[in-house]
C-alpha cells in the first residue's frame, strides 16, 4: 500500500508570550487577549524558508534521487509568479526532471498537495513525492488574528515500499466559504465576523468531512486512535470532538498555547505531531480547514518505529525555544513596522538573474564540489583544487553541504552591517569532512556565540529588494539544534 | 635569474593632502593639491613625466573606473596613464606600476598618484563588499563589513593564545592611545586628538570585540610620488629615497576554503615579508628596520602585523605593544604619522601616504615626530579581509 514513508516539522525557535503582544496593543481591542505563547519567524525566515528546514527534516535518511514530486503548500509564499516548491526542490538539491507545483489559496491546501501527492505515488507516477506546508501568516497590529496566528511548517514524504503509516482513505468537501480572504497585493487577511465563520463553517465542514470519511471507509471512530483538526475557536474545537463522540485522549492537541494556528500547515504539523506519538497499528485521521475540509484516515505500521530517531519533527522543534520579549522586534521581523535603516542599509546591489541560474546549485542548494583526487570538499565548487598539496584542474564531483554539520572557528557581531537583528553574527564555519567557508550566523545570541561551537546550515531569506520585488535565499549557519 | 628592484630606483618629490572630512573638495582638487607639492618637491616640471599610475578605488562614490580623471586635472600632455585598483592597497598598486616601469627602463621618470573620495557615502565606514566582489557573492557573501572581517582575526587570535577579551582589548587599546599620541603631531593628520586606554576600551561596539577608537579614520584624501632612476635622482635632490623592494602576496583561496589556517595572522603578510626581506637583503627585521608604517585599519590588523612581519615573535606582539617597542621613543616606531587610524584612510591613497612618511622622516623632514636617524622604513599596505586578501609591503632606505 502506500501512504507516509517520512516525516518532517519546522517550528521556528522564537516563541512570544501572548501577553506581550496584548500590552502592546491589547488597548485597541481588549477582546482579543488570548492565553499562551506562539512561535514567530525570526527576521530572515518566511514561509518558504520554513518549508525548506521541515523538508530538510523529512529527507533525513531519505534517497533524494528517489524523489518524483515535490509540492509546497501554503497562502504566504514570497512570490506569485515563481514557484516556491521549485526553489525549495534546488535548495534540496532535487533532480530537475521532476514535477513541482504549489497548492496555494486556501488553508486547507496542506491536505489537498499531501493527496495529491499520494495519488500520484499510488498511480506509478512518482516513487516519492513530497510535500512542504507552510504559513507565515500576518495578523494586522491589534487583530485577534495576531494573537492567535503562529508560524510553521510540516512536511511528509509518500511512497510505496517502508511505508510507516497507510493512507487508508479520504474525504473532501469544497465550498467557496468566504470566512477570511486576502487579495492579490495585499499583505493582511480580512475577516468576517467570527460568529458566522464558527455556525456555519469551522464545525460543520470538519464534522462533514470526518463523517464522509468514516462512512466511505467503514471505520467507527471509536477505533481511531488520534483525530487531529485544527483549533480556530477553542469551545467549538471541543464541540466537533463532542459531536464526534471523541474521548479527550482520542483528540491531538491543536497546540494553540504553544505555537499558534498556522494556517496552511497546522493540520500536517499535528499529522506529524500524532505519528510522534503513535504505535503500529493506530489508525490517525487528519482533517484540515479552508473553505471546506480534507479529511485522511491513517494506519501506522511497524516501519514507525525505525525511523522516529531520525527526524526532529514537532517534538524537538517545541523544546529548542527562544523567548522573543518584544512586540516591536515581532512586527519587525515581518516587515510590519518600517524601521530607519540609513542609507547603508538602503544600498541594495543588483541580484543578476542569469548569476542566480547558473550558480544556482551553490546559492540555493549549498552545493560545493568535492575533489575527487585528494578528497577535498570545497565551497563554492571550485574548477582548480583548493588543497595546494593537490591543485588538480577539473577533477571535481557535486558536494552537498547543506546536511553537513561544522564548527565554528572565529566569528564577530556587526553592529556596523544593517540587520534588521542587529548586531549581525557571521563567522567561518569549517565542516566535518572538510570544506569551509564564512557564513551569516542566525539564531544566535552574541552572548552565545563560541569559537569552535557545533553549528549546521539553515535556509534562509538574504535579503529583499524591494525596487525590483526580490527575495533572494541563501544557507545561514545555526547553533546545532540537538 | 630575476634579479629584482632593489636600488634601482628612487623617490624624488612626493606629496600628501591633508586627510579628514574635504566637505568643500573633490577628487580633482584633492589630486592636484598632492600632485602639485610632489612636482615642485621634486624640482622636475610636469612635462618631465614619462607616463603616471592612478589608484582608486570604490568607482561609485569616487571618480569612476578608468584613467582619465589623473590626467584630466593635470592635463598631462598625452602619456601614458594607467588606473589601477586593489582595495585598500591601491595606493601601493600605483607606486608599485611607476617604480617597475622605471626599474624595467621603459620610462625614467614617472608618477604615482592615489585619491579617494570616501565621505560622499552618506554614512560612518566603508561601502559594503558584496557588490565589490561581483555578481556571486552579492547572493553568497555574508552580511561582512570591513571592521567585520577583522574583528573575526581578533577573536581567532584571542582564542589561539588564551587571551580574555578585557585582556585582548587592553593590548588593542594600547596601539590605538599610541597611534592617537602621534596624530597631535601630524598638522595633515585627519585625527589628532589624545585617546586614553580606558576611553578606547569604554567605546561603543562596532564589530565584536572592536570598538570605536579600535577603527580607523573613514577619511577623503590623495597622494602622489614622482619616481626616477636612482642613477639620476641626484640631479634632482641631494637625499632621494631608493625603493629597496617592492613585493606583493594575494590569496589563494586557501585561507577561505581550505581548512589549514587558524585565523589569527595574514598569510599573505608572512609570503609578502619573506620576498621583501628577501629582495632588500634584511636578515633580521626587529634589528634592522627602523620605522614602519603598517596598515592598521583596526587594531587588531596592527597587531597581528608585527607578527606577521616577524618585527615580534608569535604570540608575544602583545607584549612588545605594553612595553612601548612601537611607540615614537621605542625601537621600531610604528605609524608616526599617526597611521590610518589617525592620519585617515582615504584608499587609493593610503599606501602612497605610508611612503610619504618614511620618505619624510628619511630626509630628516618629518617636523615635531622626526625620528633619530631613520636608515630604513618600511610600508605594509592590505587590501580585503584577513581572509581573503592582498599584501603590499615596501622598504625604502636612503
Amino acid at each position: 500500500m502506500a501512504g507516509i514513508v517520512s516525516y518532517g516539522a519546522y517550528i521556528p525557535k522564537y516563541r512570544i508570550d501572548r501577553k506581550i503582544i496584548y500590552k502592546a496593543m491589547g488597548w485597541l481591542n481588549p477582546a482579543t487577549y488570548m492565553p499562551g505563547e506562539k512561535a514567530v519567524v525570526n527576521f530572515d525566515e518566511d514561509s518558504l524558508t520554513m518549508a525548506v528546514a521541515a523538508g530538510m527534516d523529512c529527507l533525513k535518511g531519505i534517497d533524494r534521487n528517489n524523489v518524483d514530486v515535490a509540492f509546497y503548500a501554503g497562502t504566504t509564499a514570497p512570490y506569485l509568479e515563481r514557484q516556491s516548491a521549485q526553489i525549495m526542490a534546488t535548495a534540496f538539491d532535487l533532480r530537475s526532471d521532476i514535477r513541482t507545483a504549489d497548492f496555494t489559496d486556501s488553508t486547507k491546501s496542506g491536505t489537498t498537495a499531501l493527496l495529491s501527492a499520494f495519488e500520484a505515488v499510488k498511480a506509478d507516477g512518482a516513487k516519492n513525492a513530497m510535500v512542504c506546508a507552510s504559513d507565515c501568516r500576518h495578523g494586522k497590529p491589534g487583530s485577534a488574528q495576531e494573537e492567535i496566528f503562529g508560524d510553521s511548517a510540516a512536511s511528509i514524504l509518500m511512497g510505496q515500499e517502508n511505508v510507516v503509516a497507510d493512507l487508508i482513505g479520504s474525504h473532501s468537501v469544497s465550498y467557496d466559504f468566504v470566512d477570511h480572504w486576502r487579495a492579490a497585493g495585499e499583505k493582511f487577511d480580512r475577516q468576517w465576523e467570527d460568529r458566522f465563520i464558527r455556525d456555519v463553517a469551522y464545525k460543520n465542514f470538519i464534522i462533514e468531512a470526518i463523517t464522509g470519511l468514516l462512512k466511505k471507509t467503514g471505520v467507527d471512530i471509536k477505533d481511531v486512535a488520534k483525530v487531529a483538526y485544527p483549533c480556530l475557536y477553542p469551545g467549538d474545537f471541543k464541540g466537533i470532538a463532542k459531536k464526534m463522540g471523541l474521548e479527550q485522549s482520542q483528540v491531538q492537541d491543536p497546540m494553540l498555547a504553544n505555537v499558534g494556528y498556522t494556517g496552511t500547515s497546522n493540520s500536517i504539523m499535528l499529522l506529524v505531531a500524532a505519528l510522534e506519538d503513535a504505535k503500529p497499528g493506530d489508525k490517525i485521521i487528519v482533517a484540515s480547514f479552508g473553505t471546506g475540509s480534507d479529511a485522511v484516515l491513517f494506519e501506522v505500521t511497524d516501519n514507525l518505529e525505525k525511523i522516529k530517531s531520525n527526524h526532529r519533527g514537532v517534538k524537538k522543534h517545541l523544546a529548542a525555544k527562544r523567548e522573543l520579549n518584544s512586540y516591536e522586534k515581532m512586527i519587525s521581523f515581518r516587515n510590519i513596522l518600517p524601521l530607519e535603516k540609513g542609507i547603508r542599509g538602503e544600498a541594495m546591489p543588483f541580484s543578476a538573474m542569469t548569476e542566480l541560474w547558473r550558480s544556482r546549485e551553490q546559492i540555493l542548494g549549498l552545493c560545493g564540489s568535492l575533489c575527487k583526487n585528494c578528497n577535498t570538499p570545497q565551497f563554492p565548487p571550485q574548477i582548480m583544487c583548493v588543497n595546494p598539496e593537490c591543485g588538480v584542474v577539473g577533477q571535481m564531483e557535486k558536494y552537498r553541504f547543506a546536511d553537513k554539520k561544522g564548527k565554528l572557528f572565529t566569528y564577530t557581531g556587526d553592529s556596523l552591517a544593517y540587520s534588521v537583528n542587529p548586531p549581525a553574527i557571521y563567522g567561518m564555519v569549517d565542516f566535518e569532512g572538510g570544506g569551509r567557508y564564512w557564513f551569516d550566523i542566525t539564531d544566535l545570541d552574541l552572548d552565545d556565540a563560541k569559537v569552535n561551537m557545533p553549528v549546521e546550515m539553515s535556509f534562509r531569506r538574504k535579503y529583499i529588494d524591494e525596487k525590483f520585488g526580490i527575495h533572494s535565499y541563501a544557507w545561514k549557519a545555526v547553533p546545532v539544534l540537538d | 635569474m630575476a634579479e629584482g628592484i632593489k636600488d634601482k630606483v628612487a623617490i624624488i618629490g612626493m606629496g600628501c593632502t591633508r586627510f579628514g572630512e574635504r566637505w568643500d573638495m573633490g577628487s580633482e582638487e584633492l589630486l592636484v593639491e598632492a600632485c602639485t607639492e610632489a612636482i615642485e618637491d621634486s624640482g622636475i616640471e610636469k612635462k618631465d613625466i614619462n607616463a603616471a599610475w592612478f589608484g582608486s578605488c570604490m568607482d561609485d562614490n569616487n571618480v569612476g573606473k578608468s584613467a582619465l580623471p589623473l590626467s584630466l586635472a593635470l592635463k598631462l600632455p598625452f602619456i601614458p596613464v594607467t588606473r589601477v585598483e586593489n582595495f585598500c592597497a591601491t595606493g601601493s598598486e600605483a607606486l608599485r606600476g611607476a617604480v617597475y616601469a622605471v626599474a624595467s627602463g621603459a620610462y625614467d621618470i614617472c608618477l604615482a598618484a592615489g585619491v579617494e573620495k570616501l565621505k560622499d557615502t552618506g554614512f560612518g565606514g566603508l561601502p559594503d563588499m558584496p557588490s565589490a566582489l561581483g555578481t556571486k557573492n552579492r547572493f553568497l557573501m555574508p552580511n561582512v563589513t570591513a571592521p567585520g572581517g577583522f574583528a573575526m582575526m581578533a577573536t581567532a587570535y584571542f582564542a589561539k593564545y588564551g587571551i580574555s577579551p578585557k585582556e585582548g582589548k587592553e593590548i588593542l587599546a594600547t596601539i590605538s592611545a599610541k597611534s592617537h599620541k602621534n596624530g597631535i603631531n601630524n598638522p595633515k593628520a585627519h585625527l589628532r586628538r589624545e585617546v586614553t586606554v580606558e576611553q578606547i576600551i569604554n567605546a561603543p561596539m562596532i564589530a565584536w570585540p572592536l570598538g570605536l577608537f579600535d577603527c580607523c579614520g573613514v577619511s577623503d584624501g590623495a597622494a602622489a610620488a614622482i619616481v626616477c632612476r636612482a642613477d639620476m635622482a641626484k640631479n634632482f635632490r641631494p637625499d632621494p629615497v631608493k625603493i629597496k623592494s617592492m613585493q606583493i602576496a594575494i590569496s589563494s583561496g586557501e585561507e577561505l576554503m581550505y581548512q589549514d589556517w587558524d585565523g589569527s595572522n595574514v598569510r599573505t603578510a608572512v609570503h609578502c615579508a619573506a620576498s621583501a626581506y628577501e629582495e632588500a637583503g634584511i636578515k633580521n627585521p626587529r634589528e634592522e628596520i627602523s620605522m614602519m608604517e603598517v596598515h592598521d585599519c583596526f587594531s587588531i590588523t596592527e597587531l597581528v602585523a608585527y607578527e606577521d612581519l616577524q618585527t615580534s615573535a608569535r604570540g608575544k606582539a602583545g607584549d612588545d605593544v605594553r612595553d612601548g617597542f612601537y611607540n615614537m621613543d621605542g625601537k621600531i616606531p610604528c605609524q608616526p604619522d599617526g597611521g590610518l587610524k589617525c592620519f585617515g584612510h582615504p584608499i587609493g591613497a593610503s599606501g602612497l601616504r605610508m611612503m610619504y612618511e618614511m620618505y619624510k622622516q628619511l630626509q630628516g623632514k618629518a617636523g615635531d615626530r622626526q625620528i633619530d636617524n631613520p636608515s630604513i622604513g618600511l610600508t605594509h599596505n592590505m587590501g580585503g579581509f584577513p581572509a581573503m586578501n592582498l599584501i603590499s609591503i615596501a622598504i625604502a632606505g636612503l
